[in-house]
């Protein structure tokens, strides 16, 4: 059994947090006591049952006091999978939400009404998620009962969408109509809708395949810490500790330290007290070098065979997350795996409004802004571009003023 | 090229892992709080998988309110023993003692929120920058909410406005001086999951998660531990049950379940039959729904 994470995306009142509800209602997620409090609300439906939106409510009231909850997270099981869901709430910040949200998920779930069909909202959702380069989209036309579960409708809507997506480069879309409210194929397959042959919502999400990418050629290891016992037996123990970020190493492979260049063998892959063969994406583990070279935490291990790109002139999509607006005569701090470092930003080529994907120029980035930049950094980064391997290749800004995340960074190519 | 992810157990391990080093390579005093409950107990295990063969770059911290259960405690110290780690123990009676804070009278009085003090004044008299807590987002939906590094003032205070947005796994750990990072490398554990690692690893846990015979007294509608720190009263009617806990917080406000879970197996099948949450279990939460926003603005774990 392994981990699905994905998130929802909609518009206010497209049925997000009906959805979600429905989703743990149905799936028997919800305990006992939350069951019974969702029963003493005095919240119904029109037709008397329990208005299950009530179960991601937190939130909304947090919205309306306008605090500053860009995810939040939710957990339920079935015997097939572990879900866990990004719900990102907010309007005003919806990008910025978004897009943490997006950053750690698997899959979106883009909720589109059924009267509204492929909105301005949409189009913004669907951009967010092939910026953030998610393997999965689920489009979920909701409120078919407000359609009259009608295939036509459905269909125009997918045939909407398809234009769009092409234009975004999204490819693995799956479309499935429900109604969040009355549960059509969410967790169990419509009546209402017979015309429709796919698998329910939930189907979907247990068996949709998320991958790894553990290729020789994407091998790389940020060094967290360094573990030096230096007592008397263990004299000299040195051993480099992180999580393979992409791709796999085994024991003799040739390996490089970025950014100095040293080069050696691994020699020993440890695992508390298990000595495992081979490190692959995801695992945590201990790595002995065969030669005694310096690393420091940082540093990135990669296979000697296929380095990625070592560079202090970046070119990257910039998702701008403060209040204050970017000031590109101030240093920030960008944090890039285990490694931290000063940075300018140099040059900003474009901003995109994100409601129709034009290009405009601009100069500088306010809150929710996406755009181009060219990053300057005092240290060289090692780097991969974020469309090919996002594990290695994302990065914050951290305003040095406030501490705060400003901004996340995805390397789109090496600008020197 | 590409194969399927990590096993569920696996991918949490490896994540947690990976946050206890982030942890070391940040900060230049950091702290476990250790509350002897199966939180803390499976944050122990990780961080040996984490650190070994070298020695934790943090001690263990114990805030003890007096009302412990005796179990817990000497679950603690043997534990210590074993791993060879430094504990550092915060006692409330100090506090209590030299009058920073009150002691509540009467029946219902509990030190639970007296601990948040002593916490306080521990973090800063060993100048901890950041804490390691056992906290999960399914707990409780104030925590549904929180970062995995979680920035608190100088006053322990959580500001819900000022949140970082955490990106990918890039955990921002830049404070100010004075203030201090909690950092909860289990946040996307469930209590099941807390459960089945439990049992995969093999951990031992102090006595009273398990089914047993004890005296209880019933409390505002739940069972509780008859001790002397409850001021039990001649209306207080002892009954001997076959009880758990669930937690084992202080036991003013840890309430028991009647259960027949003698084994891990037992517990794991009663949960997955999800009777109750595991925070109904505790008295505290349910003074008021918010309850767990305010504790946590005002610094408590
Ligand atoms: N008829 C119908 N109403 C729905 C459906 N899903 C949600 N709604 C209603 O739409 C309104 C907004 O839903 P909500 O889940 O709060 O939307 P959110 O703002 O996206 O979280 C509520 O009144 C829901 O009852 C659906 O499938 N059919």
């Amino acid at each position: 059994m392994d981990i699905l994470k994905f998130l929802t995306a909609g518009s206010v009142d497209d049925g997000k947090s009906t959805l979600i509800g429905r989703l743990l209602y149905d799936s028997e997620s919800i305990l006992q006591d939350q069951l019974e409090a969702l029963q003493a609300s005095n919240r119904k439906n029109d037709d008397g049952t329990i208005d299950l939106a009530i179960l991601t409510d937190g939130l909304k009231a947090e919205r309306e006091q306008g605090i500053t909850i860009d995810v939040a997270y939710k957990y339920f099981q079935t015997e097939k999978r572990k879900f866990i869901i990004a719900d990102t709430p907010g309007h005003i910040q919806y990008t910025r939400n978004m897009v943490t949200g997006a950053s750690n998920a698997d899959l979106a779930i883009i909720l589109i009404d059924a009267r509204k069909g492929v909105i301005e909202q949409t189009i913004r959702h669907s951009y967010l998620v092939s910026l953030l380069a998610l393997q999965h989209v689920v489009v979920a036309v909701n409120k078919m009962d407000m359609v009259d579960y009608s295939e036509e409708v459905f269909n125009n809507i997918v045939k909407d969408y398809q234009a769009m997506a092409a234009k975004l480069n999204l490819n693995e879309v799956s479309y499935i109509p429900v109604s969040a409210l009355k549960g059509d194929n969410i967790v169990h397959e419509s009546v209402n809708m017979i015309w429709y042959q796919g698998k329910s919502l939930l189907d979907h999400l247990e068996t949709v395949p998320v991958a790894i990418d553990d290729s020789t050629d994407h091998a790389r290891m940020p060094i967290q810490w360094i573990i030096r016992p230096q007592t008397e037996e263990l004299h000299d123990y040195r051993g480099y500790a992180g999580r393979v970020a992409s791709g796999s190493f085994k024991v003799n492979d040739a390996i490089t330290v970025l950014p100095s260049g040293f080069s050696s063998t691994i020699s020993k892959i440890e695992f508390f007290d298990q000595e495992p063969a081979e490190a692959s994406a995801g695992m945590s583990v201990t790595v002995h070098l065969a030669d005694e070279i310096d690393i420091s935490r940082g540093d990135t291990l990669v296979n000697a065979k296929y380095l990625p790109t070592v560079s202090q002139l970046i070119e990257a999509d910039l998702c701008w997350m403060d209040t204050k607006p970017m000031d590109a005569s101030l240093t920030y701090l960008i944090q890039h795996n285990s490694k931290t470092t000063r940075c300018k930003i140099s040059d900003v080529l474009h901003k995109v409004n994100i409601n129709t994907l034009d290009k405009v120029s601009a100069e500088s980035f306010n809150l929710n802004d996406i755009g181009r930049v060219v990053i300057k950094t005092a240290d060289p980064l090692a780097f991969d571009l974020y469309q090919e391997n996002k594990a290695n290749g994302g990065a914050i800004l951290i305003d040095s003023r406030t501490n705060l995340t400003v901004g996340a960074l995805m390397f789109r190519a090496n600008a020197d | 090229m590409s194969k399927n992810k990590l096993n569920y157990l696996d991918d949490l391990e490896a994540e947690a892992i990976y946050i206890l080093r982030e942890v070391a390579g940040q900060f230049e005093k950091p702290a476990l709080l250790f509350s002897g409950g199966k939180d803390s107990i499976t944050l122990v295990r990780l961080a040996e998988k984490a650190f070994r063969p070298g020695k934790f770059p943090f001690p263990l911290v114990h805030i003890d309110t007096g009302h412990n259960f005796p179990e817990t405690i000497s679950y603690r110290d043997e534990m210590v023993d074993r791993i060879g780690e430094k504990l550092i123990v915060g006692y409330v009676q100090d506090d209590i003692d030299a009058g920073r804070v009150i002691e509540q009278k009467g029946k219902n009085a509990s030190r639970n929120s007296l601990q948040t003090v002593t916490l306080l004044n521990t973090i800063e008299k060993h100048k901890f920058d950041a804490c390691i807590g056992g906290a999960r987002r399914d707990e409780e939906k104030a925590r549904a909410k929180e970062r995995i590094f979680s920035v608190r003032d100088e006053f322990g205070q959580w500001d819900p406005k000022r949140q970082r947005p955490e990106l990918w796994n890039l955990y921002n750990g830049k404070i100010h001086k004075g203030e201090n990072v909690r950092v909860f490398p289990i946040s996307n554990w469930t209590e099941l999951d807390v459960w089945n690692y439990i049992r995969r690893e093999n951990i031992a846990l102090p006595s009273i998660y398990f089914a047993h015979q004890r005296d209880v007294i019933t409390r505002n509608g739940q069972l509780m531990a008859a001790a002397k720190a409850l001021n039990m009263d001649s209306e207080d009617v002892i009954e001997r049950r076959n009880v758990r806990f669930r937690t084992v917080g202080d036991m003013t406000c840890t309430a028991a379940v009647e259960s027949d879970a003698f084994e891990i197996d037992d517990i794991i099948n009663e949960i997955s039959e999800s009777k109750i949450s595991e925070r109904g279990a505790r008295m505290d939460d349910k003074v008021s729904e918010a309850a767990m926003e305010d504790r946590k603005k005002g610094g408590y774990f």
